[in-house]
């Protein structure tokens, strides 16, 4: 494809050109790494690791503690990837194994639709029709029936990490989806065919072809789901509630690093308060950028794994 | 014995079968559902005024959106008008000529930005231009825009670029054409319409971005002209009037997200189907 260039002037400026505006990319990644760590220093110095596990968080005494925020973070992420991985990989399963050939394109065009939403739309629509509907159709019930479960405990408000969770599952349902229906894909036909023509009937050949060859990809495309979840945050500071209070019932509001970063970044006066904002952004960046690092590992060791034909 | 062991294997198919199409019919519900109450909840207040109306105080009737639709055009453009060209040239880069190892370090530069939450972003835009500048801006609002931008665009446009043929980049330099014109001219012509698809995509993503603006361009209740003051965009205005206590501002936020989707969808649907003629 691209050959040596021989000594031309132009064509070796030419890719010169290119890879300066490379370099320039890989410049912005640095930057946002650095430039993000350097604001986060001082905050840094002064609580260091306790940061982590401190809940404390008071502007006006100037201490402040990011473990409400990552509870609130990572229960509201865990549990829109544990409503949205049966659905999305239910409906991938549909499309690839039961949908007749006209319906295939305009449920996965329906879906990916999903994703072309932007946050502040869901944000929207949760405070004004998701909430309320969670709130008296489900959250009030169940208190009533079940308030002694300490994740059902009561009093129910509507803002809450139940709403959050419900909110994120949708959002990440799209990508959840398109990356199972690709890791099904990659199921060689020959094998599918070998069961049902031993008298299996669809759902054995699912279970029995799929389940075998296709759950390292379904859980990349879970941690892959997550990885989104953890940095959603229009959609999330709408209707989590915002109390900066790690709360182990559900029907509680709660509050997320994205969230918080999102309402206070603005009032944050004085150096220590905007830092330690930042630095939670920075534990953000972390967490996802792992999460992010895991779900490709194992999606490429899953697509290599496939073109061995095993 | 054999019969009810074949009529419960047929059941469990069946069954299996029904519990699949009700997943699908679970996952596409939401859509339905935020698209009738977008529309039922934002056609109250779609009016002309809306598209050409500054807003109005809280308690005055009517009232509009115009400085953020224009406010979201001039920062789409803004960040585009620098960022595509980055992109694609940095697309260009690693599909021509990327190997080794600084191409794989900006290739996975590429990939750990499209996973970093867009409110971080906002962060950067601020750190870098907003507390030089001690002001919120629209530059600011467009350089933390462009980080997500840029990323998605070199990513697709190496891929597009890959996915020419090498016989035909071969074709052009058998016939004596110097290798960059070939590139540019042959190449890339020839994948454009899915970098074009890949460009109108990000713009699509960016124009509903919000959390990035919020620390950034800020929001304003009047019309700006100057690039380096606040500047309203759809999204916040949006994120301001849902979040108000006044009925309605919450009006105002359905019809602003009614014009915002419609935005979105417009360019997502002609991306999909410039794609769609390619094939």
């Amino acid at each position: 494809m691209p050959r040596k260039t021989g000594g031309n002037i132009k064509d070796l400026l030419f890719e010169r050109t290119t890879g300066a505006f490379a370099f320039l990319v890989l410049f912005l990644a640095v930057l946002l790494f650095a430039v993000l760590l350097r604001e986060s220093l001082p905050a840094l110095r002064k609580f260091g690791a306790s940061f982590l596990v401190t809940g404390t968080w008071d502007p006006v005494l100037d201490t402040f503690g990011a473990a409400p925020f990552i509870y609130g973070t990572l229960i509201s992420s865990f549990l829109a990837v544990l409503i949205a991985v049966p659905l999305s990989v239910g409906a991938a399963i549909f499309i690839n194994e039961f949908a007749p050939p006209w319906m295939k394109t305009p449920v996965s065009f329906l879906a990916e639709l999903l994703a072309a939403i932007p946050s502040v739309i869901y944000g929207l629509w949760g405070i004004f029709v998701l909430v309320p509907v969670l709130r008296d159709g489900f959250m009030k019930p169940v208190t009533k029936y079940l308030g002694w479960i300490p994740i059902f405990k009561g009093p129910v408000y509507g803002p809450s990490m139940l709403a959050a969770g419900v909110l994120l599952s949708i959002m990440i349902i799209p990508f959840i989806l398109s990356v199972s229906r690709e890791v099904l894909a990659t199921v060689p036909q020959r094998q599918k065919e070998a069961v049902l023509s031993l008298g299996g009937t669809r759902w054995e050949m699912i279970r029995i072809v799929i389940g075998q060859h296709c759950i390292p990809g379904i859980f990349g495309a879970t941690i892959l789901g997550l990885g989104r979840a953890l940095g959603e945050t229009m959609a999330v500071t709408m209707v989590i509630g915002n109390r900066p209070e790690a709360i182990l019932s559900l029907f509680q509001p709660g509050y997320s690093m994205a969230a918080v970063i999102a309402n206070e970044f603005t009032e944050a006066v004085g150096d220590v308060y905007l830092s330690s904002l930042i630095l939670i952004g920075l534990i953000l960046l972390a967490m996802t950028f792992a999460v992010n690092l895991a779900a490709k590992w194992i999606l490429t060791k899953m697509v290599a794994r496939a073109s061995r034909g095993i | 014995m054999k019969r009810t062991i074949a009529f419960r294997r047929k059941a469990a198919d069946r069954i299996m079968k029904w519990v699949f199409t009700l997943c699908a019919l679970l996952v596409i519900l939401p859509l339905f559902l935020i698209f009738f109450d977008l529309l039922i909840k934002g056609a109250k207040e779609l009016r002309l005024t809306l598209l050409i109306d500054l807003p109005h105080p809280v308690g005055e009737p009517g009232g509009g959106i115009a400085n953020g639709i224009v406010g979201t055009l001039v920062i789409t453009l803004m960040t585009m008008l620098w960022s595509v060209p980055t992109a694609v040239m940095c697309g260009i880069y690693l599909a021509e000529y990327g190997r080794g190892k600084f191409a794989s370090a900006v290739r996975f530069a590429a990939d750990t930005m499209t996973g970093v939450p867009s409110i971080i972003m906002g962060i950067f835009g601020y750190i870098l231009l907003v507390l030089p500048m001690k002001r919120f801006s629209a530059w600011a609002g467009a350089a933390a825009l462009s980080m997500i931008f840029i990323p998605v665009v070199v990513r697709t446009t190496e891929e597009m670029l890959r996915t020419v043929p090498t016989t035909v980049r071969e074709a052009a330099l058998a016939l004596g054409i110097a290798q960059w014109k070939a590139t540019l001219r042959i190449t890339v012509r020839t994948a454009w319409p899915g970098i074009l698809t890949g460009i109108l995509l990000a713009m699509a993503r960016i124009i509903g971005e919000t959390a990035p603006l919020l620390f950034t361009a800020l929001g304003n209740q009047f019309w700006q002209s100057h690039l380096d003051q606040p500047m309203a965009a759809v999204p916040l205005q949006v994120f301001t009037y849902a979040i108000s206590p006044y009925e309605d501002w919450h009006d105002k936020a359905w019809a602003g997200a009614l014009v915002l989707i419609t935005m979105v969808l417009v360019i997502n649907i002609t991306a999909r189907v410039l794609t769609r003629q390619k094939r």
